[in-house]
């Protein structure tokens, strides 16, 4: 198993004739997920690698017997419209990648979402990526690369990844990789602060994934989702290891370092009270990024295979 | 984040029909006494400025007289608070307060919406009485709802009569909010006066830097977030930021103070906050100090890049650069390697220069940034993801002390003799690829085609001419910027893209 997305899952992509999603089209493809159509307005007809293109979601939709995941690439200003499209054309989970969405349009797009029952990635996410299985976003990059870098889900040493930074995320995998461990499911929730999933609702996925066996999440100063899966983990809903690292330690209060969710507000989303919330929940936060691995096979109970 | 003044935020709440003192803001003691002549009567006058405790620090000052406004103005015109000099007054009549309620829009990452916080016995002390504050929920698409106000107010101090003009107020603030999609937008406080009007006393907003573009009105002329005046770099750099939307391009200046006593000042250059940070962190161990904040990701395109690394470089007093980001990062790093390499050959680069370039394609990336900066008087070296930032870090110091006699301020921009005479030219978004034919044979000429991608063809004389129409080409300011960094490495270097900084590179406008 794995969490969001596999090989199994049908998937399109909003602005597929556009320069990003021309490019990442092809290489979910080609690491192996099953991309069944895209859509763009006005540009119905066309194809784009090989995958038929509609002018609207409802269209592929109809087109290919229901679709599991959305994958956008439009322009910021344009996300709002096509999320909503698609949550109306009965998508369940929609990936939103641009950066600098508006705030109003994240909120919104988070009230149709949850009027339709449906689910989102983003804003401004990297990606998705199960190794072994499918991708959704741009994480990884080339299929190549990311079949090198991020192992498959190893018996027993297993872990689920999520970050709130997307190099991170990549390098979080790849890391844990080169330990040793076998990845389910690397998550990057997205960089901003009003997000679709987040800490608490990837982990609770990751609890009900029989293959994963810890989580290791890279979380950053701001906001309150590393608090509010504290509150997961101190109420026996999450129940699986928990290895986290906090970014932004050095961060001034107010100070903003491109990801607008890292901002601190008062006293909310300090770098020492998540640090203290996990910890008093029982998870491990390391203090050095480079400290991750080595706390998530201690966690495991399994040997480091090469010190990173 | 874009902040507003009090007088800013005010004349919005004042436009959606909130009642707001009567006042004026100034930028004189002569302005702040003719301001307090015309309201007439006692004045307040308040410095507009981002701090909270504006009147224990001094910034709230009260007068009975207009001369003595012009007195106080000049007192508070002299202030400083943080970076920033205060430069606004806001002179205002003194109200006759019955009432204080502390009011609050912000949003609620958990819920995904706004929410307001109201307390009906003001702000102040409102830090010790959190969890008595009222949170009262908020959609996008109907706002609040007023009888959850009402409730509110039925339960305080204040008489029932004012009830219905305070919800009103709330009800505009929202919608305020929701208008000028504000991040957070607070009144505290708003005031019951003792004629029963109800009125805003204070006003602070701030904008989603995301939507400033949608919002001309309000004037916004840097949607980002500093502990400082904007600096003419970084306008700069966020004027480029606008123009270019193909990744990110972030540029701040930060506090240098006692950089003297560090082992020297910094160029910095991150992709990614997150990897940034950690990567911030590993060359200030080492002991430096960082002239500032950079980050180019999201698959930037080399173009960003060589501009970012030009604005980097524009600072003064460098003696280094230093550039690292997550390490494994998803684009191809090879874009990034070709914008360094052409920022680093323009400059003549005698800086030591450091770069992880660790990600999709490091090796090819790596190679590219090393061999086209090998003849250059700066060491200039390129890392891996299996290099941490703390080994590049080391590796940089070992540069930095065997660098020459070297400061960013003798870099000069360097363009070739040929550009400007017969060379063939085109125009590209924001400049123009020159084109040397003199120089060019067909086995060049083929070989260039193949370097740019394509856009370029050989014309049957061997030749280089565009193989797309002008629209195309004008968007292709990367693949020509490989090109020439791939001519340079041939040791032929016949192609150059003239890609003028506004505001760092004087205009040439006969070339």
């Amino acid at each position: 198993m794995a969490i969001i997305i596999d090989q199994t899952k049908r998937v399109i992509v909003q602005g597929i004739t556009g320069r990003e999603g021309r490019a990442r089209t092809r290489l979910m493809r080609e690491f192996g997920t099953n991309v069944v159509g895209g859509c763009t307005p006005g540009k119905g007809g066309q194809d784009v690698e090989g995958v038929p293109v509609f002018d609207s979601v409802s269209e592929v939709v109809d087109a290919s017997g229901g679709i599991d995941v959305s994958v956008v690439f439009v322009p910021a200003r344009l996300v709002k419209g096509a999320a909503i499209e698609a949550f109306q054309a009965g998508v369940k989970l929609v990936m939103l990648v641009p950066d600098r969405v508006p705030l109003w349009d994240a909120m919104a797009i988070a009230e149709c979402a949850a009027e339709q029952n449906a689910e989102f990635i983003g804003p401004n996410t990297l990606g998705v990526i199960s190794p072994g299985r499918a991708v959704i976003g741009m994480i990884g990059g080339r299929a190549e690369s990311a079949k090198q870098w991020f192992n498959e889900p190893r018996p027993g040493k297993t872990v689920g990844v999520m970050s709130r930074s997307g190099g991170m995320s990549s390098s979080c995998g790849y890391y844990l990789s080169r330990a040793g461990l076998g990845i389910s499911t690397i998550c990057h929730v997205g960089g901003d602060s009003v997000l679709g999933l987040t800490f608490p609702e990837v982990a609770m996925k990751f609890q009900d994934d029989p293959e994963t066996d810890a989580i290791v999440l890279f979380g950053e100063i701001g906001g309150s989702m590393e608090e509010r899966l504290a509150s997961l983990m101190q109420s026996g809903r999450i129940t699986k290891p928990v290895i986290a690292y906090i970014g932004g330690k050095a961060a001034k209060e107010g100070t903003r370092f491109s990801h607008a969710g890292a901002i601190i507000e008062g006293d909310r989303g300090t770098h020492a009270g998540k640090v203290k919330a996990i910890t008093e929940a029982g998870g491990v936060v390391v203090d050095g990024f480079g400290d991750l691995p080595e706390a998530a096979c201690a966690a495991l109970g399994v040997s480091v295979e090469v010190t990173p | 984040m874009a902040r507003l003044h009090e007088f800013q935020g005010k004349a919005l709440l004042a436009e959606r029909g909130l009642k707001i003192p009567s006042g004026q803001a100034v930028q004189s003691s002569i302005a702040a006494k003719e301001a307090a002549q015309q309201i007439g009567g006692p004045v307040v006058l308040k410095v507009q400025a981002w701090v909270t405790g504006r009147k224990a620090l001094g910034g709230v000052l009260f007068a009975d007289t207009p001369d003595e406004a012009a007195s106080h103005a000049e007192q508070l015109l002299a202030l400083q608070f943080g970076n920033f000099p205060v430069e606004d007054i806001l002179v205002e009549e003194c109200l006759d307060i019955a009432h204080e309620l502390f009011v609050s829009l912000t949003i609620d990452d958990a819920l995904r919406t706004p929410i307001l916080l109201l307390d009906c016995e003001g702000g102040s002390g409102i830090e010790d009485r959190a969890a008595s504050v009222a949170r009262i929920p908020i959609t996008v698409s109907n706002g609040i709802d007023r009888s959850d106000v009402l409730r509110v107010l039925a339960k305080s101090a204040i008489p029932n009569p004012s009830h219905a003009d305070i919800a009103d107020a709330i009800d505009r603030i929202v919608q305020s909010a929701r208008e000028v999609e504000a991040r957070s937008l607070e009144v505290n406080p708003l005031v019951v006066l003792a004629n029963g009007d109800v009125c805003a006393a204070d006003c602070r907003v701030t904008i989603d830097d995301y939507a400033v573009f949608r919002q001309p009105e309000l004037g916004i002329e840097i949607a980002r977030e500093l502990d400082h005046p904007a600096t003419d770099l970084e306008r700069v750099a966020y004027q480029l930021e606008q123009e270019d939307h193909r990744g990110t391009f972030y540029f701040a200046q930060l506090p240098t103070e006692g950089w003297e006593s560090s082992r020297g000042l910094i160029g910095f250059h991150g992709a990614g906050g997150g990897g940034s940070m950690m990567s911030m962190d590993a060359v200030t161990n080492e002991g430096y100090t960082l002239a500032n904040f950079c980050d180019t990701s999201g698959n930037p395109s080399a173009a960003k890049v060589y501009r970012a690394a030009r604005v980097i470089l524009a600072q003064q007093g460098l003696a280094g650069y230093f550039g690292s980001g997550s390490g494994v990062a998803s684009q191809e790093q090879f874009h990034s390697a070709y914008g360094l390499a052409k920022a680093f050959n323009e400059l003549n680069m005698t800086l030591p220069v450091v770069v992880r370039l660790g990600g999709n394609a490091e090796n090819r990336a790596v190679e590219i940034l090393e061999d086209a900066c090998q003849m250059l008087p700066g060491s200039v070296e390129g890392y891996r993801k299996d290099d941490t930032p703390a080994f590049c870090a080391e590796r940089f110091t070992v540069l930095m002390e065997s660098r020459g006699d070297c400061s960013s301020d003798q870099l000069a921009r360097q363009v070739p003799a040929w550009v400007g005479g017969d060379a063939e030219a085109f125009a590209i978004e924001g400049g123009h690829v020159w084109i040397d034919i003199d120089q060019c044979d067909a086995e060049l000429t083929a070989k260039m085609a193949e370097w740019s991608s394509g856009v370029l063809k050989d014309n049957g004389e061997g030749i280089p001419i565009l193989a797309c129409d002008d629209e195309t080409a004008a968007k292709s300011d990367s693949e020509f910027i490989a090109c020439e960094i791939e001519c340079l490495r041939a040791g032929r270097p016949v192609l150059f893209v003239d890609l003028p900084i506004p505001g760092i590179d004087s205009p040439k406008e006969d070339r």
